[in-house]
Parts: C-alpha cells; structure tokens; sequence
C-alpha cells in the first residue's frame, strides 16, 4: 500500500506557484493539441479539405481573368481558403469543444484545481490560432509551389490582416460557445453561421463577380472584410484601414459579449 | 478522531440561495482534522452547495467558510492545494487516456503525489493507455479518485462517491476512504445513503432544507432519532420528518 499523503503540507512559494502555472499551461496545450488530433474530422475539414480544394481550383486556373479582376482563379480563392479554415476552427472547432466542456462539467472541474479553468481556454485559443496558421502556410506554400501564386508581396499586412481574423473569428467562437448550453447546439449554431459568412467571402461566388451591392454588403461582414483583406496584402498593398477596423470591431464586440455570457458552469 | 486538534473545515452560518431559492440557510458545522465527516440529507437539501462553497467554487451570500484557516474564495489558489475534490457528473474528454488526464491534473499542483503509485493505488494501472470513453463506470469513478488525490490533499471532498456503482466497487471506495483516513487526510463525504455514513463517517451533519437539523456521531444520532431505531437510516427518516414512534 502506497501512502498519498503522510507529510503535513506546506505553502509553496511563490517561483513554485509560477513554475507550476507554467508547466500547467504548457501541459494543458500539449493535451488540448492531443485531443485536437484524435479528432479526425475537424482536421480533414479544416486543413486538407481546402488544400484539396485549392490543389482543384489550381488544375482549372489558367492565368489572369479579367471577370475575376485579373487574378487567376488559383489565386482569387488562395484568400477566400484561408478564410475557410480560420473559421472552420473558431467556429466548429473551438465553440462545440468549449460548449461541450462546459457540459461535462469539465470546466467546473478545473475551477477547482489551483489552475483554474481559463487557462483551459487560453490553451484552447492558443491552439486553435496555432493549427490555422500552419494550414495558412500550408495553403500559401501548396499556392506558390504548385500553381505560381507569390507569397504575400506585403507580409506585414497580410499578417495583420491574418491575425485580426483570427480574432475575430475566434471572439465569435467564443460567443457561440457561451450562448450554447451543449456541444451539439454550438457546433449547429456555428454551421448555420458558418455558411452565410463564407458565403459573402466568396466561396460559391467570388466577391469580384459579385454584384455592387452584394459587394458593398459583404464588405460590412467579417469574412468579406478579411478576405479582401488578405487578397490586397496578397497583392502587395496596404489592406484598406476600414477592412481592418471592421475586423477589430467585430472583435471587441464578439469578445466583450462572450466575457460578459461566458458561464463556467 | 482528531489526530492534532486542528480544524480543517469551518462552516458558520452559510447563507446561499440561487434568484428566489434559498439552497443554505445560516448552516453552520466544523469538520476536525483527520477526521471522516458526513454530510448527509435528502437530494435538493443543500448538500452540494455547502461543500461547492467550502471548494470556492461558489460564493457565499453570507456567513464564513474557512479551509485550514484559509477562505477558499478569496484565496483560492493556496486553498485549492489543500482541497482534493470528486463532483458530481463532472467528466473528462472522451479521448484522453488516463496517464495523461492524471499527469495533466498533477502539474497543477506545486506538490504532487506519485502518479504510478496512486494508479496502483486505484487499480488503474492495465487501463494507463484507455481512452476516457472506454472506462467502465466504475474505472471512470475511480479516476475521478485519482485526480481528486493527485495534488496531496489535506481535505478531499467526495461528492456522491459510491452513487451508481456496483457493491463491490461500493466498498472498493469505502476501503479507500478508511485508507485516507488512516494517512491522516480529512475526508467530507457527501452522500444520501445512510449506511454508507453509518459505517465510515466518524461524524456526520444530517442536513434538511438548507440547515443542519442533527450532528454528532452516527450512534448518537440513532439514539436521538429514538431508543427503537437500530440504524441510521431509521433516526434519519425520525429526525428530519419529525415523526413520533
């Protein structure tokens, strides 16, 4: 028989209290990376799905087209694909997972560890941000490679641009996941949101051969602000300073509301 | 019971209650170290919040709460190294293994214990590579043991420990908490069934509506219910519906 505990305990200091935090942190990252991988779907969905798709779109391309104003296809969907998997993480990634820890009191479980349970949720942002930029560079590496689209000839814009997504999409996420009381109505929600915001990104029509209106609309939504975003820094210009205010915006918004719904328990 | 003298729990005049409903009402107990204490009652008495407030997981509207000296609320940090806790209906993700669920939950604590001997310990050992959705209810319930034990608690709260397990992995967790005991850990126990209060707790809070009506030890409580009843169950159902015999 193995004693557990037989020493009176004592208050650690205050180094073994950070150490401890970050080892915590590390381990939580390492396990939350683990179980992201066991989940087959979200990966074929949100990294192969549109490298696949891009690797289509790059057999049909042929060179600039003038109705998609002078891209070529490869090259007008590269943006609209990153796009893609930003939001297929935030949305049906990290809201079902939130939610559906909630759920199982996992959550309440953490709260009552040293750790708590927000690291849990930073651990989970830091992950879901993590695997989408590798399929964005993945996505920009299989575009350049194999079907001649440069890499983003204004690097510093694209990666504004890039992360502010990110944050928007993952504040969305967030909001999903503390509006939904389980994993299946968080993961229903950021479907159904899922589609008409990819929608005004372009991929069924391209924003270019959308009409006026539709465009102007579109605009005006999370996903049509960043994917012309990303296609002018793509392109070597500065993203327009609306796009990337409309992007912080839907930020602050998403991640003020979420703050404010969020439940442990 | 008490080894030191020193007090583990402090409860005084607890004060809970979620929009209209008033789940603890001016609740007041004191759990001894190395002592195991029940608190007992009918489901929707008050039992889960009093413990989820002395785990901080809830604050009270009014009255104290103490762990070793400590508020749990306010200083949750140092209290939550001292409080091993088991919830009720909390689980893991379904595909974590059990030597990762156990070496997660040990780098949360400064001072952890073992993780190989407290998989020994629990008879978790062939199962170290099992996927969480795989375990048994009876596995599961005694890797939710684990993670309470993991951090060398001086209290561990167990929440409905033996609810919905066969009787033998029943007394599995009554031999394991004796076994707590006896390394000098305080144990709070949290269960309906009187006969598993009976024959483990050293004290126990008979807890109705939001307040303690009778606390004591299990003995003393049948011979308050009445000279007639022979367990505690019987003083039970006589202490808190008042009924004459």
């Amino acid at each position: 028989m193995t004693a557990i505990t037989t020493e009176p305990a004592r208050m650690p200091r205050d180094s073994e209290h950070r150490d401890s935090g970050r080892s915590a942190f590390r381990n939580l990252v390492s396990t939350e990376t683990k179980l992201l991988v066991r989940e087959i779907v979200p990966l074929l969905w949100g990294v192969a799905f549109p490298i696949v798709l891009l690797s289509i779109m790059g057999g049909f391309s042929h060179g600039p087209d003038k109705s998609l104003g002078g891209l070529s296809l490869v090259a007008t969907y590269e943006p609209i694909l990153i796009a893609f998997t930003i939001s297929t993480f935030a949305l049906q990634g990290l809201a079902p997972v939130l939610a559906g820890y909630r759920e199982r009191g996992i959550l309440r479980r953490l709260n009552a560890t040293p750790v708590g349970a927000g690291r849990l949720l930073l651990a989970q942002l830091t992950v879901n941000m993590s695997v989408t930029l590798i399929a964005t560079l993945g996505i920009l590496i299989v575009g350049d490679a194999g079907f001649g689209v440069s890499l983003p000839t204004q690097p510093a814009g694209f990666i504004l641009a890039l992360v502010l997504t990110s944050a928007a999409m993952l504040s969305l996420g967030l909001l999903i996941a503390s509006l939904a009381r389980t994993a299946r109505v968080a993961g229903a929600v950021g479907t159904m949101i899922f589609l008409p915001l990819m929608f005004f990104a372009g991929l069924w029509v391209p924003q270019a051969t959308m009409s006026a209106a539709l465009r102007r609309a579109g605009d005006d939504t999370p996903l049509g602000a960043a994917v012309s975003a990303l296609q002018h820094s793509m392109a070597g210009q500065w993203p327009s300073a609306s796009g990337l205010a409309i992007l912080a915006g839907y930020t602050v918004a998403f991640g003020v509301l979420a703050w404010r719904l969020f439940r442990w328990e | 019971m008490t080894r030191t003298g020193a007090i583990a729990l402090e409860i005084s005049n607890l004060r809970k209650r979620y929009g209209q409903k008033v789940a603890v009402d001016d609740l007041s107990l004191r759990v001894n170290e190395g002592e195991i204490f029940g608190i007992l009652g009918p489901n929707g008495a008050g039992k889960t919040t009093t413990v989820e407030c002395a785990e901080g997981l809830r604050h009270p509207d009014g009255g104290t709460v103490r762990v070793f000296g400590i508020d749990p609320y306010r200083d949750r940090t140092e209290a939550r190294q001292l409080v091993g806790v088991q919830l009720q209906e909390s689980q893991l993700p379904d595909k974590i293994t059990v030597t990762e669920a156990i070496s997660l939950y040990a780098s949360f604590y400064p001072r952890h214990a073992d993780t190989e001997a407290l998989l020994t310990r629990l008879g978790l050992t062939e199962k170290r590579d099992t996927r969480y959705r795989k375990l048994s209810g009876g596995q599961k319930q005694r890797l939710s043991i684990a993670l309470a034990l993991v951090g060398s608690p001086r209290l561990v709260v167990f929440d409905e420990l033996t609810t919905g397990l066969d009787p033998a992995a029943r007394r599995e967790g009554w031999r394991l908490v004796k076994e707590l005991r006896d390394d000098g850990v305080t144990v709070l126990l949290v269960t309906h069934y009187a006969d598993e209060a009976e024959r483990l707790c050293d004290r126990v809070a008979l807890i109705q509506s939001g307040r303690v009506v009778a606390c004591g030890r299990p003995d003393e409580l049948i011979d308050r219910g009445s000279a007639s009843h022979a367990t505690l169950d019987d003083a039970i159902v006589a202490l808190t519906t008042g009924e004459a015999s």
